[in-house]
């Protein structure tokens, strides 16, 4: 993974000193809260119901376990011993003090850590696949790109007061992991007719209050070129977004109200200016680049199925099996697998990792991965090089901690924001719905029967959960005061992306596993052969669902 | 005579010309009397840059207001300003903060006249703080990448 160089550290540790002097600042008196407000949310810090929440950023998900075990300590010393993984495959704390949180950026700073743009109208964490540089389906590793882009993007001088926030996304194997249609720019490697890779480039999408699937600007762009095109993209939106209404700011509604051919336009437009200047990528500087995302020391080993060991292990143990059927996946390299660590055990707040949890993470990690980890946008942790022969081993130290719920990818593996427990600007809570159809969803053999699905919760317009995209959607309404919950179906996040259609009216909180329910024998009985949820729902539509859910009882 | 800060130091300010809006200026321009030594350009959010008429690299100053600190158009406008080759004195005014100085001056602005009161003398630690960048600016005209 990337390791800072003395220029990289000294600009993290000039930052800590900037932002203890504005907190002293302001807690004299000198600055005022509103212009407080911008220079601690580019510091990830927010002012939610309960206390300060701080989101420490974890760049394209990868971490170190000398980082990891930092978060740790940090969550321990400064918070109440646990953090929230978020969409953005950040770490958020929920607790912490606002006078402490200089000192919490040192501590932060110390292992190569930041909580830089993590928040604030700026350009946000980029994120990618979690399983990047171990997809068999990849075409080349995207990390390089995000490190660039996390490097132009740090303290950029001219996007630090943008109308909103801006997420900027990459995807460069087949199947998109990293959702790039739902971001202000995806970015997808891809091959031109001559075989050369470069990217395309996508604008416009978005989640949030208007959820809208991003358009090609650039079917392929040269790569020395990703920096220059992307402050071209930046520039006209700093211009032209709208400034006037928060609702309305995204750069969505620009290229909605400009129309997509015109924003390109005006983009090459600026692009002529940019085009070939000193932004302009070197071979030298993507070649440092992905000097940092070599292979590490992989060894020869055999493919799971000549395995003999493994092999009777699964044999012998079928709740090891299940696992290893439900949360490991295929990796490039033959004889390892991708390990996939469910933070979604019922009872837990979905996403939610103790201090004790993430130093046997650790562990784990220096003992059986190549002392690395990463965060999934999915709200999981990924161990992505683990040989076929500690499996067993992996598996019982994750059972032991909790992590081995085989349910990824299921209808228990939710994608839930904090909701009203925590964040201000929820509607309604979420997490103890995720909770409720957990606990309805208990039994494996059905959730294996129900295949994948995605259940996605917001507790708010904000879709900090993605409901827009998940198979089903739940998203947190204030109706009178009260707390109710919309559901959609039909969401998805690929590269076949679509967004959720609302069923209907909404539900009070305790109906909803009841809903959920009926939503899921309707597609048990219409499915034909092993199709899944959201192949059946494109192909009979809304109307079935929305029948069964909101029949009158007889 | 109001101090500003110009150039990295807390100075008294020596413009005495007039400022013009974009489009009185403009019609300046149209009548000849611009550009001229007295007569600056003031740009409001959504005045960009390309809508000067005229020759900019013979203007003395353009000053670039901020109604809002939280309004960034005019980052944009400066460093769009140093693009097209303009060589005079850009000028923050209205509501900006001292926290953004140095993102300012990274972009072009070289001058600043506070709305609010201010120690400008303190002020001036805001636009050091930074040791390196990772992009190329109008004070580093290449970008990090290309100097490891």
């Amino acid at each position: 993974m990337y390791i800072y160089d003395e220029i990289d550290q000294r600009i993290i540790d000039d930052r800590v000193a900037q932002y203890r002097d504005q907190t002293q600042r302001y807690l004299a008196g000198e600055i005022s809260d509103a212009e407080f407000l911008p220079l601690r949310l580019q510091n990830g810090l927010y002012v939610q119901r309960l206390a300060p929440m701080l989101r420490i950023a974890i760049p394209y998900g990868m971490l170190s376990t000398r980082q990891l075990r930092k978060l740790a300590q940090i969550s321990r010393d400064y918070d109440k011993g646990y953090g929230h993984i978020s969409t953005r495959q950040n770490m958020q704390l929920n607790w912490p003090l606002l006078e402490d949180v200089p000192d919490i950026l040192a501590e932060l700073a110390s292992v190569e850590m930041h909580a830089i743009q993590t928040s604030g109208n700026c350009i946000r964490n980029t994120t990618t696949d979690q399983f990047a540089g171990v997809a068999p389906d990849e075409l080349e590793d995207p990390r390089p790109w995000c490190e660039i882009i996390r490097q132009w993007s740090t303290f950029h001088p001219e996007f630090a007061f943008l109308p909103r926030k801006f997420k900027i996304a990459v995807c460069a194997s087949e199947t998109d992991r990293a959702a790039i249609h739902a971001h202000d720019i995806g970015l997808e490697l891809v091959p031109n007719e001559a075989g050369e890779i470069g990217f395309k480039v996508l604008a416009g999408g978005g989640l949030g209050r208007t959820p809208v699937i991003g358009q090609v600007i650039c079917e392929w762009l040269e790569k020395k070129h990703l920096l220059t095109y992307l402050e071209s993209i930046l520039r006209v939106y700093n211009q032209l977004g709208r400034r006037d209404n928060k609702y309305k700011a995204r750069i969505k509604i620009l290229v909605k109200a400009m129309g997509v051919d015109a924003f390109r336009e005006r983009v090459e437009q600026e692009w002529e200016a940019l085009k070939d200047g000193p932004a302009t990528l070197t071979n030298e500087a993507i070649a440092r680049a992905r000097s940092y995302f070599t292979e590490p020391d992989y060894q020869a080993l055999p493919a799971d199925a000549d395995n003999a060991g493994l092999q009777a292990q699964l044999a012998e143990n079928p709740d090891f099996e299940r696992w290893y059927r439900h949360n490991t996946l295929p990796h490039r390299v033959q004889g390892y697998r991708i390990v996939n660590l469910s933070l979604k055990a019922t009872g837990y707040a979905p996403g939610d990792i103790s201090d004790t949890q993430m130093e046997a993470v650790a562990d784990l990690a220096d003992a059986y991965s190549f002392g690395e980890v990463r965060t999934t946008h999915q709200q999981n942790l990924v161990l992505a090089d683990v040989a076929g022969q500690d499996l067993l081993k992996v598996w019982e130290v994750l059972t032991q901690l909790g992590l081995a719920t085989p349910n990824i990818g299921h209808i228990t593996d939710i994608i839930c924001c904090p909701g009203g427990d925590y964040c201000s600007l929820a509607n309604a809570k979420s997490i103890p719905v995720a909770e409720a159809i957990q606990e309805r969803f208990e039994n494996l053999d059905y959730l294996y029967d129900l295949g994948p699905i995605d259940l996605n919760i917001s507790g708010c317009m904000n879709a900090c959960g993605h409901h827009h995209i998940g198979h089903i959607g739940i998203l947190g309404v204030d109706k009178k005061g009260a707390e109710f919950y919309q559901v959609s179906l039909g969401g998805h996040q690929g590269k076949d992306a679509s967004l959720g259609k609302i069923l209907g009216p909404s539900f009070e909180q305790d109906a909803m596993p009841g809903v959920i329910e009926k939503l899921l024998e309707t597609y048990v009985e219409l499915r034909t052969g092993e199709e899944q949820f959201l192949d059946t729902y494109r192909r009979v539509g809304i109307d079935p669902f929305k029948e069964r859910v909101y029949a009158q009882d007889h | 005579m109001p101090r500003i800060i110009k150039d990295g130091a807390v100075v008294e300010d020596g413009w005495n010309g007039r400022l013009l809006d974009l489009e009185s200026y403009n019609t300046a321009v149209g009548n000849g009397d611009a550009p001229a030594e007295n007569i600056g350009v003031l740009l409001e959010p959504g005045e960009e840059p390309a809508g000067i008429e005229g020759d900019l690299t013979a203007i003395p100053l353009i000053a670039i207001n901020f109604p809002v600190f939280t309004d960034g158009r005019g980052f944009s406008y400066a460093r769009e300003l140093r693009q097209r080759g303009y060589g005079g004195e850009i000028r923050a005014v209205g509501s900006f903060i001292r926290d953004q100085l140095a993102y300012l001056t990274r972009c072009g602005v070289n001058s600043f006249a506070f709305d609010a009161d201010m120690d400008l003398e303190a002020a001036l630690a805001s636009l050091q703080g930074f040791s390196d960048h990772y992009q190329a600016d109008v004070l580093q005209s290449e970008p990090l990448f290309r100097r490891r």
